[in-house]
This record gives structure tokens, sequence and C-alpha cells, in this order.
């Protein structure tokens, strides 16, 4: 079945402050590079009256590093181009090289991969489909299919970089009509599938801010095939440590196994001032994957995800224990 | 819905066509312009049947709006071939029988010339990675595989 879009206005403001203007209008809606929220107009998950595209923007291109060291990356910057920078910490560019295609990579931004829709089997349907089983609680029904008794909606993060900024201690400069902010990424994001980010309609993402990182970090994405599928799972670690090899800072993050990116607290205090040993890592592992409850909604049952949780966070601590954070996938 | 006036190259040609702001680049090219080597397999950027190049990067011309492409330089698998000569992805395609039932071709030809283009000498490895957003569902990949590395050797040798 071919999908067309849904009729729109297209407007195509060449400054953030007039882009920021449009976007107050409640119908009109953001458009990056399109590669998420075109698939869902298609099946009319969405129907913005007007597309504000960010497209021709100056502001939000170009990738620097500014006076206090930070790697400042502009929400306009295509995956394609995060993951051939040299100035982004290579967890950022491997990241980025692991998400979709070749295709999509060269059109997918920055920006759009944060505000990535959550996704769910029952909603990333076309209309009809949708129509015939019932709309879900994201699409305006009044029941969650995935857990029928919930009250809210349980649709995945699945964005890649999520999980890598927060790792990092990013923060995102958001701009709206009325002025501007700055949020850590960690707050940026809510475990709700439909209120999925704290941000407001008509804020923009802006740029994503990483300090200076001198410590190991990695990111391990677990997907069916090696390349162009969703993460059904993805662990990212970022770590300083002393010389007598302990740890002295760490962000552990587990994405897409819920609405969020969910940071494993428990296990970061644990393992602080820690040497990771085995017995240490076993221990930081099961902290970090009781809480995860994936749930049936994406490619392969929960269960399998569930299994994979603390193989991955293990393979995660191994590796910047190790410092042999060469990356996970044999990509070239 | 607006309607907008777009001026762009195709396959080295200066076209322009009038295009409403729903349309994709893909439809533009199929019916305005008459180019209907760009397949759509899927419209959601799964399968790579619609892909071009803009501006010589590799793109899902059904996720791209037509406005969009105001200036650019398109190429699509019409382009790739000099006249009647065959371009040789196309000549080791035939030759390689890396093709059945033929609608994935067209975005596997254009995605490997994007590969080509930049890297004359990739790796079997490289090469699925750089086709990993090509779907094709009767062939199987192997052919497609070795005929691109068949091609790449051709064109090396004419480069020397
Ligand atoms: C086949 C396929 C495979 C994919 N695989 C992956 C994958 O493995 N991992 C992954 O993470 N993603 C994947 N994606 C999803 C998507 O392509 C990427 O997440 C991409 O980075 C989205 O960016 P975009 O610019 O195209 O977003 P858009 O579609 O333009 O926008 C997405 C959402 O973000 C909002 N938005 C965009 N930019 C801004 C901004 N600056 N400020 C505020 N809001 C904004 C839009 O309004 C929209 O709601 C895949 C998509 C496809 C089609
Ligand atoms: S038709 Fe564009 S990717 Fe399938
Ligand atoms: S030859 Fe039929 S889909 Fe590839």
């Amino acid at each position: 079945m071919t999908m067309r879009l849904p009729p729109f206005d297209l407007v195509t403001p060449t400054t953030l402050q007039e882009a920021a203007g449009l976007i107050s209008d409640p119908t009109a809606s953001i458009v990056g590079g399109g590669t998420d929220l075109f698939p869902k107009m298609k099946r009319r998950q969405t129907t913005p009256v007007t597309l504000v595209s960010l497209a021709e923007i100056d502001a939000l291109k170009g990738i620097r590093i500014d006076d206090e060291g930070r790697c400042v990356i502009g929400a306009g910057v295509t995956l394609a181009e995060l993951a051939d920078s040299p100035l982004v910490p290579a967890v950022v560019a491997s990241a980025a090289d692991a998400i979709a295609s070749p295709q999509i990579r060269n059109t997918a931004t920055v920006g759009g991969n944060l505000c990535l829709d959550t996704r769910c089997n029952y909603i990333d349907m076309p209309e009809l489909w949708r129509e015939a089983s019932g709309h879900c609680l994201k699409d305006g029904g009044d029941t969650c299919w995935v857990a029928p008794r919930s009250d809210h909606c349980w649709a995945i993060s699945s964005t890649d970089l999520a999980p890598v900024a927060i790792a990092l201690g990013g923060s995102l400069r958001l701009v709206a009509a009325d002025g501007e902010r700055i949020i850590d990424v960690d707050d940026f994001f809510q475990n709700d599938g439909i209120d999925y980010h704290t941000k407001s309609p008509g804020e923009i993402v802006v740029e994503l801010l990483l300090p200076a990182f001198t410590g190991r970090a990695t990111y391990l994405k677990h997907r069916r095939r090696g390349s162009i599928d969703f993460p059904l799972l993805g662990v990212a670690a970022a770590a300083t440590f002393d010389d007598a090899a302990r740890c002295t800072g760490i962000r552990l993050v587990v994405g897409a196994v819920a609405s969020a990116p969910l940071r494993a607290i428990a296990a970061e205090e644990f393992l602080i001032g820690r040497e990771f040993t085995d017995d240490v890592i076993e221990e930081a592992t099961r902290l970090a994957s009781n809480p995860v409850r994936p749930q049936d909604n994406t490619d392969t049952g929960s269960r399998y995800r569930k299994w994979m949780t603390p193989v991955f966070i293990t393979r995660a601590l191994q590796e910047i224990a190790s410092d042999d954070t060469t990356n996970q996938e044999e990509e070239p | 819905m607006n309607r907008t006036h777009v001026n762009c190259t195709v396959n080295g040609d200066d076209v322009d066509f009038l295009a409403a702001d729903g349309i994709s680049l893909l439809d533009a090219l199929r019916d305005e312009l008459g180019l209907t080597g760009s397949k759509e397999g899927c419209g959601t950027g799964d399968c790579g049947a619609c892909s071009i190049l803009i501006d010589g990067k590799l793109n899902c011309s059904c996720l791209v709006l037509a406005p969009e492409a105001e200036g650019a330089e398109i190429v699509t698998v019409e382009g790739i071939a000099d006249g009647d000569h065959l371009h040789p992805l196309q000549q080791t395609f035939l030759e390689g029988a890396a093709l059945q039932c033929g609608i994935c071709t067209p975005g596997f030809l254009v995605a490997a010339k994007a590969l080509l283009d930049t890297n004359p000498d990739p790796t079997e490895t490289e090469i699925r990675y750089a086709l990993a957003g090509n779907l094709c569902r009767c062939t199987g990949y192997d052919k497609i595989i070795r005929s691109v590395q068949e091609a790449a050797v051709q064109l090396r040798e004419v480069a020397k």
C-alpha cells in the first residue's frame, strides 16, 4: 500500500527568531530531516497544518568547540556529518554511524534524533490497520494495547544519540518566541510514551552541548540486523578513573527499554570509588538491569530484551574498564 | 496547500516544475518529469528503491519534499549511463544476474554508484554497509555484492 503525505503548507524561515514565531502556532510542527515525521504523516499518525522547516537556518548548522572546551553540535547537523566529524567524541560519531541507513543519515538531523517520537508496534502502523484494531492511547483511543490496564502509554524511546548525550553529561539549548533556556539532556526526557519530553511545543532544540570529556565511553547497540534497524536495546557508559583505576565518575544509561532513556543511578553510585573487577561489574550489572522492564512492543519479544539487558551492560562496563572502546559493531 | 515553482538540474539537464508542498521528490520525478526509474517500495525510508543523489549525496527521494529540490543537482538511475553505453555497475548487474523482478535495482545502482564515487576500492563489509539501506526481496544480496565488486575492479582499470 502506497501512502501519500496529507496536505500541509511548508514554510522555510531563514532565522531562528522567525522559526520560533511560526512554531508558536499550535497547528504547526517543526521538521528537520523529516525521516521520522514524514513516515508518521504518511501513516496519518499526525497531520500538521503547517510544517516549519529548519533546513535553511544557518544558526543550526555546524559543529564547533567553544571557549569552555565544550563540543557544540547544531541541531541541524546531519547524522552523516556527525559520524564523520573529528570534533565530536568518538562515541558520539560511532553512535551516529549506527543509526538507520546511509540514505537516512544524509538527511536525518541531530535535533530530530533527540526529539524522535516514541515507537510502538501498535502505533507505527497504517491508518487502516489502527482503525481496524482500535486506536491506542497514543493514537487518541483509551487503551494501551501493550499494557491494557495501564493508564499511560509505553511506546519506546528509540533515539540512539540520547543515551550517549546523557552519559556524557550533555545539555540542550532550547529557543522559543519568548526566550531561551538550557536543560540537561537527562531532564529533557520523561518516561511517558505520549509526553516523552519536557519541552513545550513552541521550543526549538538549537544545539547539543557536550562538556569536554577525557574519560572512557562506549555505546553498545543491539538490533536484529547489523545496520538500518532501530535499537532493541542500547547501553551508553562514560566514566573517569584515577591512577589506581578506581572510578571517579560514571554515567550508565539504558536506551530503548522504556519511554525515556533510563539512568542506572543505583549502579552508578555503587561503582564510584571502585575498581571494575569482575565481581564489581557483576553487581553493577545486577543493579542496573533489575529495574529494566521492556514491554512487548517492538521487534523481538520483551523477555529476550530483558535477558540481553545484563549481557550488554556487562559488556559496556568491561569495555570502559579495559579501555577497549574501539566499538561494538564491525563497521568500516 | 501552496504550490512552488522548482528549478533544479536532473541528470545534467535544467528542469522546472510546479510542486505542491506535500509532494515528494520521488513523485515529482516520476509524475512531473516522467523519470520512472526511481521506484516506490515503501514510501517510509525502509527499502531504498527510491534512492537518488542530491548534490552528490545518497537520499531516499520518498522522504524529500519536491520544493526542497530548488537549486539542487539531482542524479537518478536514468543519469548514470553514458548515452547508450551502460555504466559498469549496470553492465555487471546484467552479467552477474544481480536482479530478478528488478524493482530494487535502480536504488541499488544509485547507492552503489554513491559508494564507488567516494571509495573506489571498498571491502565486502564496506559494500554491505553502504547498501544496507536497500532491500531486495528476490535476488538475495550475494549476486548484488559480487556485481558491485566486479564493477569496482573495472572502474579502477579505466581510471589507471
Ligand atoms: C528506516 C529507518 C531506520 C531508522 N533507524 C533509526 C535508528 O536506528 N536509530 C534512531 O535513533 N533513529 C532511527 N530512525 C529515525 C530517524 O531517522 C532518526 O531518529 C533521525 O535522526 C530523525 O531526525 P530528522 O531530522 O529526520 O527528524 P524529523 O523527522 O524532522 O523530526 C522528528 C521529530 O522531532 C521534531 N524536531 C526535529 N528537529 C527539531 C528541533 N530542532 N527542535 C525541536 N523539535 C524538532 C519534529 O517536529 C518531529 O516531531 C530511523 C528511521 C528510518 C526511516
Ligand atoms: S520508497 Fe523510499 S525508501 Fe522505500
Ligand atoms: S530483484 Fe526483486 S526486489 Fe530485488
